[in-house]
């Protein structure tokens, strides 16, 4: 399973090589990691109300623990967005941040909040009601961000940024399927991680629990 | 009334109670003794239903409205007087004909004189007092509580023999207690934490 | 109907509390007019009003957290959370009430606050007053909320400004946006459709804050 995800990340990567786009020639591919991480982060987050929704309905820890680790991926992910979106925009327009770029001022709001969750999650022993808090600030992570979105696209009236226009490339035929295929990777390595994270913590459990049996 | 099987609670790392099974049936009467940190608050708690248990099952086939809790804190405010208190808790039982039953609990455990002072000044004995009023308040059936002679002077400790005897029919009982000879007559079962 | 007049006891108790306390009104009281004046030496001469509207917001984000850190501190310093949760009334009531607690506790700052901003500052126009009114209703319903979860927790006072500050961000936009942009009607939708939806979130999930 690894190894088929690490091969579809290289593959978008090689693809990389092929298509360069006119105009901002090849920072642009950037683009490709950018995206696609930013897709995927909002997909670990939703990924963790899901389980924290779960959680709150079958009192199940396991499903505690698959929306902590989803969460987790997410704000590496954000991070990495925040990074890829600064190194993109610099190489653009020449600045390290732009507030008129909502697609990265959301992710800055969101980076908080759930960096929260983290600050939240380790300030409260663990138990049943550790589980609980995480997973009610959770759901109210995945409503914040559209109504951030919002807010966001509201403020800009307001704030009246300099206007860099950033709309997205054409997207030509070779270059959505380069897309396409990068965010398949993004995806599926997230996916992967999650997997593999989950299966750390299991071990870990297990150990514990033999480790007390012997006891 | 109450069930327990391989019932376990643990604080992060800490295991407080372990595959412990009970059977508290109704009208009975169970003492539970135990040195420091074994684990008697904690059993209570998951009893009242403040605490969910981390393995095994427990079952209390009683609703909240009918447990009565009292706890290590006296659970009151202290800016509220003794007498605001009990109307606190009496509304939120839904307490029928609250002010008689409210004032008559006071006389019983002879706060009577002090209603009307704020809880902060209470002495110890005194709080605890009030907090067996507030636990007596809406007539439960079933009492958890511990250590309920704590911090009593001779004369509370006095009231409220007398007032588990009189409660004693009917009501099922789970008391968590250092003096367990005390209450050997009223006692129908014990149980003891390592 | 029983669970109206159970928020109405608790609410009631909530307002007894500070009335004998009085210790959370007077100190956000005397915390805002305070930030407003602070705010007067943080502005450089030329700057326009709109900037001061900007920080009559951060102004009023800041007096609600200290209201709001002190909101459920008897609870916690006395452990009368475990009294109010063991009793039969749904738990969502605990958490109406103090949510309707601390409106009236901020409504008191603003009374100050605002005519405070009027004169020190620059005028306030009905929809600024309107932002406002709105905005007390998310502050609340949000903070009471976050602050049953930060009570919980070890790092009690450091952690509800950290929860809540994210979640203020759209409260802020809608605020600011209402009183300076021409047309501030969109900004006031955006703080109703704030305030209904995570209204009925707190509502529906204080019970698992608050229990196990």
């Amino acid at each position: 399973m690894l190894a088929a995800t690490l091969v579809c990340t290289s593959i978008a990567l090689i693809f990389f090589w092929v298509p360069e786009d006119a105009d901002q020639g090849f920072s642009q591919k950037i683009f490709y990691f950018h995206v696609p991480i930013a897709i995927t982060a909002y997909a670990c987050f939703g990924w963790g109300a899901l389980k924290a929704f779960v959680h709150l309905w079958k009192r199940s820890p396991e499903a505690d623990v698959q929306s902590y680790v989803a969460i987790h991926l997410g704000v590496i992910f954000g991070a990495l967005t925040l990074i890829t979106g600064s190194i993109w925009a610099r190489a653009s327009w020449g600045v390290w941040w732009t507030w008129s770029s909502q697609q990265l001022v959301l992710f800055l709001v969101l980076f908080l909040f759930y960096s929260a969750y983290f600050m939240l999650r380790f300030s409260v022993d663990p138990g049943p009601a550790r589980a609980n808090v995480s997973a009610v600030y959770a759901l109210f992570g995945v409503v914040l961000i559209p109504i951030s979105f919002l807010a966001i696209r509201l403020a800009n009236d307001f704030i009246h940024p300099v206007v860099f226009t950033s709309a997205g490339p054409q997207m030509a035929g070779s270059m959505f399927f380069t897309f396409c295929v990068a965010l398949a990777a993004m995806l599926a390595l997230a996916s992967a991680l999650y997997r593999l994270e989950l299966a750390g913590k299991r071990l870990d459990a297990t150990m514990k629990r033999l480790r007390e049996a012997l006891e | 009334m109450i069930r327990a099987r391989r019932l376990s609670r643990r604080f992060g790392q800490k295991r407080v109670l372990e595959r412990l099974d009970l059977d508290l049936e109704e009208g009975g009467f169970l003492v539970v003794t135990g040195p420091n940190g074994s684990g008697k608050t904690t059993l209570l708690r998951l009893c009242a239903g403040l605490l969910a248990p981390t393995g095994g099952e427990l079952r209390v086939e009683i609703d909240r409205g009918g447990i009565g809790f009292l706890a290590h804190e006296p659970l009151v405010y202290r800016e509220l007087s003794a007498l605001e208190n009990l109307e606190l808790f009496g509304r939120l039982y839904r307490v029928p004909e609250r002010r008689e039953r409210t004032g008559m609990l006071l006389e019983r455990f002879g706060l009577w004189n002090v209603r009307n002072e704020r809880a902060g000044s209470f002495s110890r004995g005194m709080l605890q007092r009030l907090a067996l009023c507030r636990t007596f308040l809406h007539e439960p059936e079933l009492l958890l509580l511990d250590e309920p002679f704590n911090a009593l002077d001779a004369e509370g400790t006095e009231l409220l023999a007398r007032e588990l005897e009189e409660l004693r029919p009917e009501r099922t009982f789970l008391v968590a207690t250092h003096d367990p000879e005390r209450l050997s007559p009223l006692t129908t079962g014990s149980l003891t934490l390592a | 109907m029983r669970y109206f007049r159970d928020v109405a006891t608790l609410a009631r108790k909530d307002l007894l509390l500070e009335l004998r306390a009085r210790d959370t009104v007077p100190a956000m009281l005397l915390f805002v007019v305070a930030a407003l004046v602070v705010f007067h030496f943080a502005l450089p001469a030329d700057s326009s009003d709109l900037a001061a509207y900007g920080l009559l917001w951060v102004a009023l984000v800041f007096t609600a957290l200290l209201g709001l850190v002190r909101s459920f501190s008897a609870e916690r310093d006395q452990g009368l959370l475990d009294g109010l949760v063991l009793a039969p009334c749904d738990r969502s009531a605990i958490w109406l009430a103090k949510a309707l607690a601390m409106l009236a506790f901020l409504v008191l700052a603003e009374i100050v606050a605002l005519p405070a901003f009027a004169i020190f500052f620059t005028g306030i126009g009905w929809k600024t007053v309107a932002g406002v009114a709105l905005a007390n209703l998310g502050i609340c319903a949000v903070g009471t909320l976050l602050a049953a979860m930060a009570a919980a927790s070890r790092a009690r006072e450091l952690l509800l400004p950290l929860l809540f500050l994210p979640l203020a961000i759209p409260i802020v936009v809608g605020g600011v946006g209402a009183g300076v942009v021409e047309d501030g009607g969109r900004y006031l939708g955006l703080l109703a459709v704030y305030d209904a939806i995570f209204a009925i979130i707190c509502w529906a999930s204080f019970e698992y804050v608050v229990t196990e």
